[in-house]
């Protein structure tokens, strides 16, 4: 118990380090080249944490997030302009955004849903050409230039510091979120889905249901989170607001850190987002995607040696280090051999007054 | 006595194959019931299509006089049928526990979507599945992950997340297939106790001593339809029922042994 507690006491304490490092960070590195990373990784953990709420528990890989990134930054560019919005009124806006993108995963979700696996993944895919195809056909969205968003009227010198807690705030949102919905009923219910949906429908979970909520609450945080890097960095066309590798870089976020986790797509984001931003201002790797390339053999690497992802498989490794070489599972033959002194005296509770405790591996909030 | 659960004339067809060809069964309430026929008679598909996850081509089931052919699994769920499966179905990253309450939460489904959110919504029912675990003999595993457990164990979880939602009919597909006797002994303890706290049961199981040993009322199935329905020392005697199955498997245990 006491043990329990000192380790529950250590991770609220290294919280705590974390968020106050977070808040420090624009104060300690003022260089707007570092501060322009902070924004942009504090983005990318709303938008990996955002995927994960619904991929990482539902087991239903999207490869078409940037559906509501995208259609974010487009909503708030367009209600921005038409209704002549200006300055810091335009993150009022917001709420209208995550609305936007919850309308939008609606009708998608309905639609890709309904498929599983590999298939639901080409859906998503098939979803995010038809967005970026409308984003450079129709005339509201600016065409192929896209838009601009409106002025700010912020000091070029600390511009990046108000966006970046305004990014951090939702970065911290997101994991809170994500937090809520795994303790609850509602992530239990999509976890039951990501092991085995028809077995979950048959023990009663309306899965559609559950599914589809997932999925509008991540598209509307991702809506949002998209309408900040909007106007973060001043314009949106589609090949930027639907860019397929940010699908991509997002997934392997959540890969590299441990999808279904809540701390794993943090760290991939924490590690990938600065790490391509760094290496694309190194000469040696500027120009000839030796980045793409390095990045590529990093997934690599941590695919072959911790399939999982770094995450779940370093509690892994705790765990065994812990147990020093002991099962950190009670051995099925002495639950069985409990069970057969109870079937022969017809107790009903078999292992009561257990001699052992069992070492959980995992499976709590992580 | 009742019929709680009554098939008619299931008919269900596999593209060319016709899996289920006129299945007719009831089961009276309070009872257990025993499903049997030779692999391939087509037992396991009327479990799907009576517990909803299947469709019948054909014929009606019945649930307490009701209609629910061709309810959706968690309507079936909701109504009071629960099951487990041939080769069982855990959720094997979810805790022991865990499982337990996924099943739990169909007792009280949410007012409204906010309420999904709520922790309280469902730790009343921790103490609910921890009493089930101990009944089945599984509570010390009860923060382990499912999918580190052995076969037997798991045998047990799903019986035991089973009765989490307290239905009156439970399907047992081949409860005994696979564990050790000691194992089934436990099984078998714990059906009888809760056939005499009143559940109901239909039980397929290829392990004749359990069967005959257990259940009140057997049917056989063969090539998807019932050649026969009755007490264990009726269908032991059964020409056609011997013939069908229990010579044929008598035949290649003697076949086995050459």
């Amino acid at each position: 118990m006491n043990a329990e507690k000192s380790e529950r006491a250590l991770k609220h304490a290294a919280l705590i380090v974390l968020v106050a490092a977070a808040i420090a960070f624009p104060k300690v590195f003022t260089n707007p080249a570092v501060t322009n990373y902070g924004v942009l990784a504090m983005i990318f953990v709303t938008v990996a944490t955002a995927w994960n709420i619904f991929s990482g528990y539902s087991g239903y890989i999207s490869l078409g997030h940037a559906v509501f990134y995208g259609s974010g930054a487009y909503a708030l560019g367009i209600a921005a302009r038409d209704w002549h919005v200006g300055g810091t009124t335009v993150f009022a806006l917001l709420p209208l955004v995550a609305v936007v993108g919850a309308v939008i995963a609606v009708p998608v979700g309905l639609i890709a849903l309904r498929v599983r696996r590999h298939t639901f993944i080409v859906i998503t895919i098939a979803f995010f050409f038809i967005f970026q195809l409308m984003a450079f056909n129709f005339s509201f969205t600016g065409g192929s230039s896209g838009l601009n968003s409106p002025f700010l009227t912020w000091p070029a010198s600390g511009y990046n510091t108000p966006f970046y807690y305004i990014a951090l705030a939702f970065a911290i949102g997101a994991i809170a979120i994500s937090w809520l919905v795994r303790r609850s009923r509602f992530g239990l219910q999509l976890r039951a889905i990501r092991d085995d949906e028809d077995r979950a429908r048959g023990l009663g979970v309306r899965t559609m249901r559950v599914k589809l909520s997932a999925f509008i609450l991540s598209g509307a945080l991702t809506a949002m989170i998209g309408a900040v890097w909007f106007y973060y960095i001043n314009q949106v066309a589609p090949q930027t607001g639907f860019d397929p590798l940010f699908d991509l870089t997002v997934v392997l976020m959540a890969f590299i850190g441990g999808y279904g986790s809540i701390a794993g797509p943090v760290l991939g984001a924490l590690i990938i987002e600065p790490g391509t931003l760094w290496l694309n201002t190194q000469p040696q790797f500027s120009g000839g995607y030796l980045s793409e390339i390095l990045l590529g053999g990093i997934f690599l690497l941590v695919v072959l040696f911790m399939p999982r992802g770094i995450i779940p498989t370093g509690g892994e490794w705790i765990t065994r280090l812990r147990t020093r070489g002991r099962p950190a599972v009670v051995p099925a033959m002495a639950m069985d051999a409990a069970s057969g002194a109870a079937a022969s005296s017809g107790s009903g509770s078999a292992t009561s007054g257990s001699e052992s405790t069992t070492s959980v591996s995992s499976g709590g909030t992580r | 006595m009742t019929a709680l659960l009554r098939t008619e004339g299931i008919k269900k067809a596999y593209g060319g194959v016709q899996a289920l060809n006129g299945a007719t069964l009831e089961v009276a309430e309070g009872t257990v019931a025993g499903l049997i026929g030779p692999n391939g008679s087509g037992k396991t598909t009327l479990f799907n299509v009576i517990t909803g996850y299947e469709r019948a081509d054909e014929g009606q089931v019945y649930f307490g006089g009701k209609a629910i052919t061709n309810a959706a699994p968690d309507k079936v769920f909701a109504t009071g049928i629960g099951r487990t499966f041939q080769l069982t179905r855990i959720f094997a990253r979810l805790t022991v526990l865990e499982n337990m309450l996924v099943a739990a939460q169909t007792k009280d489904q949410p007012r409204n979507v906010l309420s999904w959110f709520g922790k309280d919504a469902w730790t009343h029912h921790h103490r609910h599945a921890m009493d089930l675990l101990k009944f089945v003999g599984i509570e010390r595993h009860a923060n382990v992950l499912a999918g580190s457990l052995s076969y037997g164990q798991r045998k047990l979880l799903e019986l035991a997340y089973v009765l989490v939602a307290d239905p009156q009919v439970i399907l047992l597909d081949e409860p005994a297939g696979g564990v050790n006797p000691t194992l089934i002994n436990h099984i078998t303890d714990r059906i009888r106790e809760l056939n005499s706290q009143g559940k109901t049961f239909l039980i397929v199981e290829h392990n004749m001593e359990f069967v005959m040993g257990l259940c009140a009322n057997i049917t056989v199935l063969e090539s998807g339809a019932s050649v026969a329905s009755g007490p264990p020392d009726i269908i032991r005697t059964n020409k056609r029922v011997l013939d069908a199955y229990l010579g044929a498997d008598l035949e290649e245990d003697s076949d086995d042994d050459q």
